[in-house]
């Protein structure tokens, strides 16, 4: 009888605290959920804008998405979200977020930015696991090589060109580190091809019901 | 008392370092003290979680039952980590997105689970806030050393990112030694951190050698006066 009080009046206890623990984190979650989505929101649109400058469209980038289904040109295997910018209804870019296989270490998640003819709007890497020093240079902070992609496009550059110099093609590499400079020039391209390949539905008006608006989780957090 | 509080002051930031004599938590140390101001924002959240871990350990610690304590500051724990690290990323988000996964591993920072056991359940809530505050100090103090000395070392700046944590305005706190400086990657890489925390380790017990020495001479030189 005793120990049966024991228990019980322990197993209370713990439920007590169990339930006390839950409640601050829901009251918590509660009071920052909508910040947190914000700063996400606001982070990926700043992202975006280095891409596309923010006074060559006039729609909410952030609003005007569609996922796309999985393709290996994307290096995707899931579907993944697309942006498109326009301006008074006509097209101006898309924002892709391709995934380059083929680095050093794991996927190199991209953000590539096209105009509606086809020229790079720019390259940006959202995530990546490259070694520090070396691979790491593709981040826009450490160095301008990310940079060398806008402007550029299937017709600038032949399929040969689309390559880095030490495979004979036209964008540097970083020294002791060719592999990643490989695998994102490979990515860009296929992204180019991929857009040259889907133009029409891609700036398609209509968003398919399959897309919640402004659904950011493409990047995880 | 205030001999008391002066002991744990100094059990905290020296004489039992979390990070130097315990040697507990290393792998959140070891993974995000790449420059100062990441160690910095890891030291700032362990020093929270420890302050209010101990408090609220040592608030309840009467009406713990002993044969599950153990779960229960686990609870706690785990409970003001979830807070922290939603508050983090509600108000200082860019820095949240560098320290990423490290904050929610404050939870198996062993030295918040090891006071809680040690000091917490056993003390004063003055007492124990007062240690979880002095053991979070003692950590941050290491992590922001070998933060920085890693980033002088392996970039060549110092403050760098300061503005992710104090706002735009401490962007000018960057210090960049030369602009030309090649980078040294063994200080970036974990291994730079294992060997700059056994450097830290060194010079540590050299001064505490040096000083007991210190005092023994002094003891030494004292006694015949008294005698």
């Amino acid at each position: 009888m005793n120990l049966h009080r024991r228990v019980i009046t322990t197993a209370v206890l713990l439920m007590l605290f169990a339930a006390t623990g839950a409640a601050l984190v829901g009251l918590t979650y509660d009071n920052t959920v909508d910040i947190i989505q914000r700063n996400h929101q606001l982070t990926l649109l700043r992202q975006l804008n280095t891409l596309v400058p923010v006074e060559k469209y006039d729609n909410n980038l952030l609003m005007d998405t569609l996922s796309v289904a999985a393709d290996p040109l994307l290096g995707t295997t899931a579907p993944s979200v697309v942006y498109r910018a326009r301006k008074q209804g006509k097209p101006v870019a898309v924002v892709l977020a391709p995934s380059a296989s083929g680095g050093y270490n794991g996927s190199i998640d991209l953000l590539v930015g096209i105009y509606a003819d086809g020229t790079l709007a720019g390259v940006r890497v959202v995530r990546h696991r490259e070694t520090p020093g070396l691979g790491d240079a593709v981040e826009a902070e450490r160095s301008d090589w990310i940079t060398k992609f806008s402007g550029q496009s299937l017709a600038s550059l032949t399929a040969k060109q689309w390559q880095v110099k030490r495979d004979g093609g036209s964008f540097d590499q970083f020294t002791g580190a060719t592999i990643t400079p490989r695998a994102v020039v490979k990515a860009v391209h296929a992204a180019l091809v991929y857009f040259s390949q889907h133009r029409d539905t891609l700036f398609a008006q209509k968003s398919p019901p399959v897309t919640s608006p402004g659904n950011t989780d493409n990047h995880g957090s | 008392m205030a001999a008391e509080h002066l002991k744990i002051t100094q059990d905290g930031l020296w004489n039992n370092n979390v990070a130097l004599v315990q040697l507990l938590g290393l792998c959140p140390l070891l993974a995000v003290t790449g420059s100062f101001v990441n160690g910095l924002g890891l030291g700032l959240a362990t020093m929270m979680t420890l302050i209010l871990s101990n408090t609220c350990v040592s608030l309840i610690r009467h009406w713990t039952r002993p044969e599950v304590r153990i779960p229960i500051f686990v609870l706690i724990i785990a409970s003001i980590v979830t807070t922290i690290e939603l508050a983090m990323d509600a108000w200082f988000h860019e820095l949240y997105m560098i320290l990423g996964i490290f904050i929610p591993l404050i939870v198996t920072n062993c030295s918040i689970i090891a006071r809680a056991e040690a000091f917490a359940s056993r003390n004063p809530v003055v007492d124990s806030a007062l240690d979880g505050f002095m053991m979070g100090l003692g950590f941050l103090l290491v992590l922001v050393t070998l933060g920085g000395l890693r980033e002088i070392i392996g970039q060549g700046t110092l403050f760098a990112n300061a503005h992710l944590m104090f706002g735009e305005s401490a962007r000018a706190l960057e210090l960049r030694f030369s602009d030309h400086y090649p980078g040294f990657l063994l200080a970036v890489l974990p291994p730079g951190a294992f060997m700059g925390l056994s450097l830290l380790i060194a010079l540590k017990n050299s001064i505490g050698r040096r000083s007991k020495q210190q005092q023994t001479a002094s003891l030494a030189s004292a006694e015949p006066v008294n005698a």
